[in-house]
């Protein structure tokens, strides 16, 4: 085996390359206003293998804007290091001027200026140029998609996903791994992956009632690419039945099952595998970690937190990629795999500019003809918004804010919930907010908007339940999504304590009283996993409401004080 | 309607057991760890746990133990009312001295198992299945 400092020299030449030739680039061609689709290309073909990954595209197949996190905290050993590093920090690590395209793509400040510049992001119609372009270099490039797919718009829902999975065939991915495809229901998925023309694969993915692999679910496939054999391991989201509604697919069960996947990799390493690759819907800390205890991973395709990162991360001789998500980037990796090992790597995360990136046009008309039965529907003004609606972060976006005040308007309610979700597109002050727009940030098959009696004690169990989801210094107990958005409703949040011991100083916000434990309030909120809940759905909810109002403002207030980070 | 009010007490009910139990070992536990090994030390390593880090379905967890030339293991939930889950005794003339079963959890604790190996010294492993619930995945 290659020692772990060759290994770092070799890996550091990488990097060297990779900073001269692309990333560390855009910021001087923006300055000369010349950024193009070349320069968001170059790059000089490596070694013997192209790798090209995609994750977490929440069926967003036409471009949008996206806003990348404010907030994104690091607990334990992820104290401090990437992904939770965010703004002018993520800047500084990477060397990214200000205002440059790289500072609009990776980072959240002066977004509703910076998207005035450089436009919308993704639409995978650019994305396929983009592979079109890798194959171009390197025809037998593998194209891996990390899962989160079939889930997140007004198409995706009404076809059960069918409009995502045909733009994707004609993009001809090798492989996919999974997690929200499976809200769709034990039946649908089986039968879109019964007639998938690419390896579905998780090593994780088990039959739940005789806990043995599923078996319409592969754990790897073999793939002959540049005179390497190359086994790709799947590994679907680890906590599908506890973060989703387990009802919808009873048959299943999943979890981390790293001494399985040790298994996989002995198994293919045994079988000749000269290049072992994971494609993975862990989460960047889960993976991170599992690459220091699962021996003879050479890399990981990271998916679920929608993390962007221009670099991989390296834990012993195992990279680790992460290529955000909602279609704003595609990731290519090039390898030299000789003799059994990998020798070196070169690694571009390319952003999806759709002003810079030409369409192509077949991708284009297909995404078009999924979408011309909906039209109508999907392109109807609701409202306009004067103030920038976003998500992503792991406390209140704006969209959250504003689904929570619709929650407890329409719902008359003291207190509303919403999902820590990662997902949904961004809306630029003075824009008009369409059905689509409002699907974006809504869209799944359990959407019901409850609403119900809560005591002040159990809002205080769930927050701190969440809390622990996400600030559990052990990766391996987290489930990778933002805490529960909260309207109503205000409290105080120490990250660096135990369960139980995080929240404080709750408040309900109408009158300004501490929340009472033995209290009862009325809570309206949506996506509970559990089965028969009732409701509207939640995008009729945030409809009405918009449609009330004509025009929304969502001023940024902060009900939530984070400490201890 | 997300809960009934009578679930939604229930579930709370269960969430409050689970922010007083975790980590906590029981009396209980402690006394069919001393019954099991007479009192003798219990060194860490020797036997695998086998145990999902956060719990599917508190209700049916699989647990899996295997402790190469033990005579028996141990399994105890230590923060379930009733500890002792199950012992497993292995005769001479076993294949593998490994066992799988499904354990009902009340909430977060560890899970632990005590091999008693061919040498007569005790082996053990332990780990920790949270029990939450859920909701709000990315």
């Amino acid at each position: 085996m290659i020692s772990r400092r060759d290994f770092l020299q070799v890996s550091m030449a990488a990097s060297a390359m990779v900073g001269a030739s692309g990333f560390g680039n855009w910021a001087r061609l923006a300055a000369q206003q010349s950024l193009t689709q070349d320069d968001l290309l170059q790059f000089d073909t490596y070694g013997n293998v192209s790798l090209i990954h995609i994750t977490d595209i929440h069926a967003q197949l036409k471009p949008i804007y996206f806003r990348e996190p404010e907030i994104n905290l690091g607990v334990g050993d992820a104290y401090g290091h990437v992904p939770h590093i965010t703004g002018a920090d993520f800047r500084k690590l990477y060397g990214i001027a200000d205002g440059s395209p790289s500072a609009y793509a990776l980072t959240y400040n002066d977004f509703t200026a910076l998207a005035q510049t450089y436009g919308r992001v993704g639409g995978m119609d650019r994305v396929a140029t983009v592979v079109d372009a890798i194959r171009a270099d390197r025809p037998d490039a593998l194209l891996l998609d990390g899962g989160d797919t079939w889930h997140g718009s007004y198409t995706c829902y009404h076809t059960e996903g069918q409009d995502v999975v045909n733009v994707m065939n004609a993009l001809k991915p090798d492989a996919m791994t999974f997690h929200w495809e499976f809200t769709l229901g034990t039946d649908r998925i089986n039968e879109l992956v019964e007639n998938l023309p690419f390896a579905a694969l998780g090593q994780n993915i088990f039959d739940a009632e005789w806990d043995e692999p599923a078996e319409l679910f592969k754990p790897y496939k073999f793939f002959e690419r540049g005179g390497v054999n190359i086994a790709v391991i799947g590994q679907a989201f680890p906590y599908m039945p506890i973060a989703n509604p387990r009802w919808m697919f009873p048959e299943y069960s999943f979890g981390i099952r790293d001494e399985n996947m040790q298994a996989m990799v002995d198994e293919v390493r045994e079988m000749g595998a000269e290049c072992v690759v994971v494609l993975s819907h862990n989460g960047f800390d889960v993976d991170k970690k599992m690459a220091g205890r699962v021996k003879g991973i050479d890399v990981i395709l990271s998916g679920h937190t929608h993390d962007a990162l221009p670099e991989p991360v390296l834990v012993g001789e195992t990279i680790v990629v992460a290529s955000g998500s909602n279609g704003k980037f595609v990731s290519r990796v090039d390898l030299d795999i000789r003799d059994g090992r990998m020798m070196g790597f070169r690694h571009k995360l390319i952003p999806i500019f759709s002003d810079v990136i030409a369409p192509k046009a077949e991708i284009t008309q297909l995404i078009d003809e999924q979408r011309a039965p909906y039209k109508d529907k999907l392109e109807e003004v609701i409202g306009q918004t004067d103030s920038l609606l976003y998500r992503r972060g792991n406390f209140n976006g704006t969209w959250d804010d504003l689904i929570c005040q619709a929650l407890i308007e329409e719902r008359e309610a003291d207190i509303s919930m919403s999902p820590g979700v990662r997902w949904g597109p961004s809306i630029l002050p003075g824009q008009n907010i369409t059905r689509e727009d409002i699907w974006n940030v809504t869209s799944m098959s359990y959407g019901e908007a409850y609403r119900t009696e809560m005591t002040g004690e159990f809002i205080h169990v769930i927050l701190e339940d969440v809390g622990d989801n996400l600030f559990n210094t052990d990766p391996y107990y987290q489930q990778g999504g933002d805490m529960v958005r909260i309207g109503g409703m205000g409290y105080r949040i120490d990250v660096s304590k135990p369960q139980g011991e995080r929240i404080s100083d709750m408040t309900l916000l109408k009158t300004g009283e501490a929340i009472d434990p033995a209290k009862t309030y009325q809570v309206a909120g949506w996506a509970s996993v559990n089965e028969g809940t009732e409701g509207p759905q939640i995008w009729d909810v945030v409809e009405n409401y918009i449609r009330r109002k004509g025009t929304v403002s969502v001023e940024p207030h902060e009900n939530v004080k984070v400490a201890g980070a | 309607m997300d809960f009934t009010r009578r679930e939604t007490l229930a579930l709370g009910a269960g969430a409050a057991a689970l922010t007083v139990l975790p980590f906590r070992v029981l009396a209980a536990a402690d006394e069919a760890i001393a019954a099991f090994t007479g009192g003798a030390d219990v060194a860490e390593g020797g036997v695998e746990l086998t145990a999902p880090e956060i719990a599917e379905n508190g209700n049916t967890v699989p647990v899996g133990v295997s402790a190469p030339g033990a005579s028996a293991i141990l399994l105890l939930a230590t923060g379930n009312p009733t500890p002792g889950v199950a012992q497993f005794n292995f005769g001479p003339l076993v294949a593998s001295q490994a066992a799988s079963t499904r354990i009902r959890l009340a909430g977060t604790q560890d899970v632990v198992a005590i091999a008693k190996l061919a040498d007569g010294s005790f082996a053990k492993a332990s780990s920790t299945v949270k029990v939450t619930i859920g909701g709000c995945g990315g």
